[in-house]
Formats: structure tokens, sequence, C-alpha cells
């Protein structure tokens, strides 16, 4: 973004030093790149103080310490050298990683993406045939809706208004459970709802009860789902083992539901995640040595265990800080008095976030941050085609 | 998207449609590193309409290509991001 020329004045101060000269950027009263510690501190470190956390916001103006001649301007291949990744955890449908050195700006850019603009496959429509059960018509479609469908939402399209349900854009589940007269009563599960690759089987009612052409369905495929190379050998189900409804003796539902694409911020049926968050790296610091009896006190008060205490030898004891990403910010170490308050400095690393994603199970977690990069770009890309 | 400035390309508001916090924020973090933006800031006109106003005066070049270049400073970050999440994510799957 801004030119820096620090490469080449380096070379011509060796060059100069070389010959006897001092560069005047060297000179004792010159500003030097770097801000003084306790600048630094608040530049990077959120205070967890025991009234209130101090200092939260980010220092984001490329000028902010032009007088002490330190650029705060973002160059790219400093961002670049910077940026770091660290996966803690990885499963099917969790991961947690650090990412270290970006803007929260950005970092929640991410989260917010991740939540609300990531397309997924959710059960929009329900066409109820036949419903004698206790739960309603409305909630129980309401209860089908929120089923995570398992199913890449990049295969299919979006059904706009004009549009007729097709196998592009479409998935098709039929629901038939009935409780027999005599017996006890039955859970519905998601698992009976069956894929119908070939498009909805119910007929629409006609109006002209003596025409020769075929009966109407309330989907027109083209061809069956499962004939495509991409079902052909994984066929669509959904979340298994969710309590659909109850029924007693005798009751009966059946229905066909059917699953459009859609993003989080229409409605929260389409979030991709179960949820997903970031906390800020915590960092603990003993400003003090803090030994015997006080140590064990320390190690007490922490309700994670953030302290350990360490032996010294000579019959000495001392606190040490053990776990401090585990710490949770409780702040009832430095709460019994202003001695606790002189003797730990409790903060936040302000680029350091401990990003966590839980899938609900469509796309695999690695998948879906990689899928919320893409979008944050796209709408970089729209603005700049819309300026130009 | 509207382009609204009296007369002077050094200051513009340009109008959003269809985003959010989601890219204002991030684009205003990106300006805001941009040595030549004086000035800049978003606000959402009203929560029931899909808009926001980004505020953009500059140091003398027009408003438009100090944005242009925030979004494809946004963008290249991006792509770094992507990247080194990609292979941080291949190094933990071959030894986790």
């Amino acid at each position: 973004m801004s030119s820096s020329d620090s490469g080449s004045d380096e070379a011509m101060t060796d060059a100069q030093q070389q010959k006897g000269f001092v560069s005047a950027l060297e000179m004792p009263d010159v500003p030097s790149q770097k801000l003084q510690p306790h600048l630094e501190l608040r530049r990077t470190r959120v205070l967890c103080n025991a009234d209130a956390p101090d200092n939260t916001d980010t220092i984001q103006y490329s000028g902010a310490y032009a007088s002490m001649g330190v650029d705060n301007s973002l160059r790219l291949d400093q961002f670049a050298n910077n940026f770091r990744v660290e996966v803690k955890r990885l499963t099917e449908d969790e991961m947690e990683f650090d990412m270290v050195g970006i803007d929260p700006a950005i970092a929640n850019a991410f989260r917010r993406i991740l939540l609300a603009e990531l397309p997924t496959m959710a059960i929009e429509k329900v066409l109820i045939a036949n419903n004698t059960s206790v739960i309603q018509d409305e909630v129980l479609s309401h209860r089908l809706g929120l089923i995570p469908i398992k199913v890449d939402p990049r295969l299919f399209d979006y059904l706009s208004e004009n549009d007729k349900p097709s196998e592009k854009n479409t998935i098709v589940f039929k629901l038939h459970v009935k409780c027999g007269k005599k017996g006890p009563r039955m859970t519905v599960t998601s698992d009976e709802l069956k894929w119908l690759p070939s498009g909805s089987e119910l007929l629409k009612a006609s109006e002209d009860s003596n025409s020769s052409s075929r009966a109407e369905t309330y989907t027109s495929f083209t061809c069956s789902q499962d004939s495509l190379p991409e079902f052909s050998s994984n066929p669509i189900t959904v979340y298994p083992d969710i309590i659909v409804a109850k029924l007693g003796p005798g009751q009966e539902i059946e229905l066909e539901a059917h699953a459009v694409k859609g993003v989080g911020k229409t409605h929260a049926k389409w979030s991709p995640v179960a949820t997903c968050w970031y906390r800020m790296l915590p960092e603990v610091v003993l400003t003090q040595q803090i030994e015997g009896k006080t140590a064990e006190v320390l190690k007490k008060k922490c309700p994670v265990g953030v302290f350990d205490i360490e032996d010294l030898g000579d019959g000495r004891t001392r606190a040490t800080v053990a776990k401090p990403r585990a710490c949770t910010l409780c702040r009832e170490c430095i709460r019994d008095g202003e001695e606790w308050e002189k003797r730990i400095s409790l903060r936040r690393v302000k680029d350091h976030f401990i990003f966590t994603i839980e899938s609900t199970g469509a796309l695999p977690p690695e998948v879906l941050f990689t899928e919320a990069v893409k979008i944050l770009e796209d709408k970089c890309e729209r603005v700049i085609s819309d300026l130009s | 998207m509207e382009h609204t400035s009296f007369g002077d390309q050094r200051n513009a508001t340009f109008s959003l449609t269809e985003e959010d916090h989601t890219l204002a924020n991030a684009l205003r973090f990106t300006l805001n590193q941009d040595p030549r933006a004086l000035f800049c800031g978003y606000s959402i006109p009203h929560p029931s309409e899909a808009r926001v106003n980004v505020r953009v005066q500059t140091t003398g070049e027009p408003a438009r290509e100090v944005l242009k270049d925030a979004c494809q400073d946004l963008m290249l970050m991006c792509q770094t991001v992507r990247s080194t999440f990609d292979k941080a994510v291949a190094d933990f799957k071959k030894n986790p």
C-alpha cells in the first residue's frame, strides 16, 4: 500500500558506516521504527483489569503513530509474512484453529459469513397429505426445516420465484409413518425421511378431470437425481436420530418435504454451522515472584487450573503460569484486594484468534472456512467491478 | 451502487446494496490502513434496508480509486488467508 525505502536506507547506512559516517536516521534523538514498550503493550493487548477491561479497541489508522516515526499502515508482504494458522483440533464436524496476525474486523467478517451467508440445503416446503398426530402441521413443518441435510450445497442452484422445482434446485423427501392401533406410542425420528430421487410423488389436483395429459406432480424433474454422477454412489441423507414427532395408537403422518438452497440470513435453518466463534488468546503474566503460601492460595483461586507450583529446590516454591490458554478471564485471581491486582496481569492478545467451527454436517468445517473466505473475496470483486 | 460527490472527486459516499457490517467493517479497516485516506467510516442508514454507506475522504486521489484499492487489498489478504489455512489443514491431516 505505501512504499517503503527502508531496504535501501539500510544498505546506505552500512556503506556510510564503513566510511565513518553516521546516518541522520541513526542519531539518538531521531525516532526509532519501534514503538515504546508501554505503547506497544496498548497496541497489542487488551488489559483485563479487576473493574473492567481496558484498551479494547484496535488502532487501525495508518498515521496513528506518525509523530513517533512509526508507520502503522498495512503492507501486504508484511501481512503475508506474519500471518499464521495453526490447526489444533479437526474432526468430521468440528475444528479449532489459531489465526494469528489478522485484525478483528476481518476475523469477524469470516465469522459472520460462516453464520449467515454460506448456503446450505434445508426443507422449505412441506406438503402434508395426512397428519392425525397431536403436533400441528406448522410446528411439524418448522421442526422438519431445522433438520440438517447431508449434501454438498454447491451441487445445487437457488430456486428463484419463477423457477420450476427441478432436479437442479430441489431435494424431495417422503415421510410416511403410522402407529399401530394397539401397542405403545411411537417416536418418529429424522431417519424416517426417505429421499425421492425422482421428485414429488403427490399429484396436483387438476381442474379438468378428464384431461388426457399426464397428471402433474409438484416438481418437474427431467431426470432422476440418483442417475447424476455426484449422487449415484452416495444417496442424500439427513442427520439421523432427531425426534420429529410422537404418535399415539392409530395416528399417522404422511407428507412430502421439499428442500431448497438458501442462506442463514434468511432463516437460521440454512446456517451451515451449529455455531462458530472466536476468542482472543488469553495471556497471564506474573508481575511479581509469588512464593510459598501465596502461591498455594493462587493455585487454589483459579477454577480452571491456569497456575501451577514449581519447586525452586532450596525448600522454596513459586507459582508459574502453566496453562494460560485455559484462562476464561473470570478475574477470580485478582479479586481479593489490590495486592493481587499488582501480582498478576491478565491480558488478551489482540491479533491472535482461537477460532472454533462446529459444522452441522453438510460440509466439513475446513471446507466451510475456505468457502467463507471465498465469499468475502467475491464481495470485494463485486464492489470493484461496480466501481470500474 | 451510487457515487455521490459534489464536484470533488476526493470526497465521496458509496452506497453498497445487499451489504452489511461484514464487508463494510472489513473495508473500513483496509481503508484506515491506507495513508491516502484522510477519513473513512460507514453507517447503516436503516436496519430494515440492506444497504450500507461508506464515506471516503482522501488526501488527493479520487475516493473511488482508494476504495477500489482497499477492496483489492482485502481480496489479496483473503487469498493469503486461504492459502495459509489450506496449507495448515493439509499439514495437520498429514501428521495430527
